[in-house]
């Protein structure tokens, strides 16, 4: 049975909005019990894991409904010889990799907050981390995903395995649309095994030019460096694998600049951006990190091209211009937690689009209305 | 086809961009797959976006059914025309637009060859990294309506990992642009919805890739095992230790008699051959080679050899990638199949392959793409030989029942297409593919893009399934349900 919501509190709050009820199903069933419900009422529902980036996305349009997936938290099968896991979407990044690590494997991303981040959370907010560079980001290690419709629909995609190409990929679809398709209630990855040996290194730029230089260096050098990121005016890489290999690495990244033995703790500096919101995450091109760096008095810039960056004080009214200059140069400008100004930007010419796949998915707007771009 | 759509067409692209006669038309009736063959009511070859998008908006307007073409060396029949309908073949779009290599993003129109992309920035140390087979033929456009893999994906991912950006004409001819030369683009991920979506949800004319900067090294690594088992147990080994090679090929000895017949590899006669295939700087590279090494001969390698040259190297893949073609050295007719299984299935399923071969008679030849599963079973016949096309068919089809049993998938990269649909209602539940399909209708609801394909049946769009009327207690939670 569907155990009895409870009624919602301000601690339970999405983006400034209580939610009426709570919900905290069990089980995929139950999952789709509640929301076929619901939809069936004219009831929204607003999906939650940790509850670590509620505020993302802007605030919904109305939040009768929170479903927590917080009880759905198994690891269902780490495959260990096969190098993929299935995970049900309620477990915490944290767990998920204790598990994986009895066996030397892990799922190669570094979210946020990964002791309380779950599965299902980091999907829906498309969090990956410094490691994409390496290793892919989370449409590139999701290979299965199984999600429960608006209607109820329970529906799996992709498969097992790691290379599969029959059906249309949801898994990929769906990570990244803020829980507005369907409610991701269990996924399966492809993993890495956990690094030999790893090796934080700083080099202090000397300015801006400089700092550029070094990263496109790095990324024109015929190195294969685990995580670049730009903080602060210095340049943080983090290497792994043999100890022969992270060491002749090192003596070549040496040519680019004063090489400092660096603390892995450099790679905790997004996650202390957030002693202050609203953070924003831009995104450009690898060329143009030093000058996308200019326009934040505090930034982290991933050498792919994602940056995160406090907004200073009394400054939020820049944020409009400032979305408008990344735009123009293909990049793009998101807001993390609630500012005046709508979160996403301009999807461009595809919001039609997308909002034809929110209304063959979701008729009625159950899902988390209102959060998404262009208010899908 | 109605003259006057003709003349319509003839009138988008000018003389020499369509074909309408039956001789002409025949050569687009299949593509690599050759057992289905429909002939097209005409097929264009646009040179711009825009000539494409004004086919599809007249298709659109008069109802007709759309097949986008590639270079037609696809292997599930997703290019096979559809009865009435018009192929777009996009082989004249085929210049490479835009090379950043500061950023590692190349801009190309569809039909650039695969082996193309790598060719214009290989002198900058850069490459494209899927590598179908077919890479010297192939291209983009074809690779990202099948997602195609290669030998190398284990390390560096499929089509999908490697395109950030398109530029789509949607089924009503409108034009829409789906992620961009920057990651993380705001909104849905199209683009990765898009690839590998076999030509049903549009028609990409324009494609940004992501190059990778070419290693240090690379390294390849041949060891000769008595049995697939062996050489099996190797690559667990491998895995088990930690490594992720850039590829793992496996062959048996049937697939090595081919090789060896068609292009002289000079592989060891074994029971299986394993090619492990490493690349990163140097001193990592010869770390774990020599691991690589040890592993294959604890596991009962009884020669083991490293190709030291670049020309050695290609030698050494030249009588992999030719793997399938060189069936014909060995017998008249084979099926080329393409299933994935969890990995440590293989010894139970090359063992139940075998059974089966022996059942009916006919050889089958083992090619694999060990580190990741995908297996290339190669069944072998005679069409002359009453039955025994049949009898090959179903052999092959049961392979792939296997592949699903065992958790697998029907096809690793070669698609669905026309070969396969019949089969996605074995491994899909019916939920899953209605659900599916509500992408289909998202893109395409009049169903004109290559409409019959990858689906065991198409969902009428605008039908919805039923819904479930509940009660306002069991909203609030105060009832129960069961």
């Amino acid at each position: 049975m569907v155990e009895l919501g409870r009624a919602g509190t301000p601690m339970d709050a999405v983006a400034g909005v209580v939610p009426s009820l709570v919900f905290e199903p069990a089980d995929e069933q139950e999952t789709a019990l509640i929301l076929r419900d619901a939809n069936q009422a004219g009831l929204s529902v607003i999906p939650t894991g940790g509850g670590t980036k509620l505020d993302w996305g802007n605030p919904p349009r109305k939040a009768d409904v929170l479903l927590s997936m917080r009880r759905q938290n198994r690891v269902l099968e780490h495959a260990w010889a096969d190098l993929t896991v299935t995970v049900e979407a309620g477990c915490t990044i944290a767990e998920l990799q204790r598990t994986l690590a009895e066996h030397g494997q892990r799922l190669a991303i570094d979210p946020l907050w990964p002791e309380r981040a779950t599965v299902g959370g980091i999907l829906a907010t498309n969090d990956s981390g410094v490691l994409r560079l390496a290793y892919g980001s989370l449409r590139d290690l999701i290979i299965g995903v199984t999600l429960v419709l608006a209607d109820g629909t329970i529906a799996s995609s992709g498969g097992k395995v790691v290379k599969n190409v029959a059906g249309y990929d949801l898994p990929k679809l769906t990570t990244g649309a803020l829980g507005t398709l369907g409610v991701i209630t269990r996924a399966v990855f492809r993993l890495h095994p956990l690094p030999r040996n790893t090796r934080t290194l700083t080099i202090a730029a000397k300015d801006a030019a400089d700092m550029q230089r070094v990263v496109l260096a790095i990324l024109g050098a015929q190195l294969a460096p685990a995580a670049v990121q730009v903080r602060n005016g210095n340049v943080d890489i983090l290497l792994e694998g043999t100890r022969d290999g992270i060491a002749s690495q090192e003596s070549a990244i040496k040519e680019f600049g004063t090489l400092q033995e660096g603390s892995p703790d450099v790679w905790k500096a997004r996650e202390e951006l957030w002693d202050r919101a609203p953070i924003v995450k831009f995104t450009t091109l690898p060329s143009r990190i030093s000058a996308a760096s200019a326009s934040f008095s505090r930034s982290v810039i991933q050498a792919t091209g994602i940056g995160f960056a406090q907004v200073p004080v009394g400054h939020d009214g820049d944020l409009a211009g400032l979305r408008a200059a990344m735009e123009r140069d293909g990049g793009s400008l998101v807001i993390l937690g609630r500012t005046q100004h709508d979160a996403w930007g301009s999807p461009g010419d595809a919001l039609p689009l997308m909002r034809a796949v929110k209304e063959q998915f979701d008729p009625k707007g159950t899902l988390n209305p209102g959060r998404f771009v262009g208010g899908i | 086809m109605n003259p006057k759509t003709l003349e319509e067409l003839r009138g988008i692209l000018g003389p020499h961009g369509l074909i309408s006669s039956s001789e002409e038309l025949r050569t687009y009736e299949c593509d690599g797959l050759t057992n289905f063959r429909v002939v097209p009511s005409a097929v264009v070859l646009p040179e711009s976006t825009e000539e494409v998008q004004a086919v599809v908006r007249l298709c659109h307007r008069e109802r007709i059914p759309f097949v986008a073409r590639g270079a037609g060396t696809g292997l599930s029949g997703g290019a096979l025309p559809v009865a009435g309908g018009i192929v777009i073949g996009l082989a004249r779009m085929k210049r490479i637009l835009e090379v950043d290599l500061a950023n590692a993003r190349v801009v190309v129109e569809p039909g650039v060859i695969n082996l193309e992309v790598t060719g214009r920035v290989a002198p900058a140390n850069f490459f494209y990294a899927p590598d179908p087979s077919s890479q010297s033929v192939c291209s983009i456009g074809g690779n990202v309506a099948e997602n195609s893999g290669g030998a190398h994906c284990l390390k560096y991912g499929f089509t999908t990992t490697h395109v950030l950006g398109l530029e789509v004409v949607l089924p009503n001819g409108s034009l829409v642009h789906m992620g961009g030369k920057t990651l993380d683009t705001p909104g849905y991920d199209l683009a990765g919805v898009f690839v590998g979506s076999e030509g049903t949800l549009g028609i990409a004319t324009k494609i940004t890739l992501r190059i990778v900067k070419r290693p240090e090294c690379v390294r390849t690594l041949l060891a000769a095992f008595h049995s697939t088992n062996e050489a099996g147990a190797a690559v667990s080994g491998i895995i088990a230790a930690g490594m992720l090679p850039a590829a793992i090929e496996m062959m048996d000895n049937l697939a090595i008699q081919a090789a060896e017949a068609a292009v002289h590899a000079n592989y060891p006669d074994c029971g299986g051959l394993l090619l492990v295939e490493l690349d990163g700087p140097v001193a990592e590279v010869d770390a774990l080679m020599a691991h690589v090494d040890e592993i294959c001969r604890q596991n009962g390698a009884w020669e083991i050899r490293v190709a030291q040259s670049e020309a050695e190297r290609a030698l050494v893949w030249k009588g992999r990638k030719a793997a399938f073609a060189a069936m014909g050295r060995i017998s008249p007719n084979y099926i080329v199949q393409d299933g994935v299984i969890p990995r440590t299935s293989l010894p139970q399923i090359l063992s139940e392959i075998d059974q089966l071969s022996a059942e009916t008679g006919l050889r089958v030849a083992n090619v694999f793409h060990a580190g990741d599963g995908n297996l290339h079973p190669l069944v072998l016949y005679d069409r002359r030989v009453p039955g025994q096309e049949k009898a090959a068919e179903r052999l092959s089809e049961r392979i792939l029942e296997l592949c699903i049993e065992k958790g697998g998938s029907i096809t690793g990269e070669h698609g669905v297409g026309e070969e396969k649909k019949h089969m996605m209602s074995k491994m899909f539940a019916e939920p899953d593919l209605e659900t599916m399909q509500r992408v289909r209708c998202a893109f395409d609801p009049l169903q004109l893009s290559n409409p019959t394909k990858i689906f065991p049946r198409t969902r009428l769009c605008g039908e919805k399934p039923g819904e479930y009327v509940a009660h306002p207690l069991e909203i609030a939670g105060v009832a129960e349900r069961f």
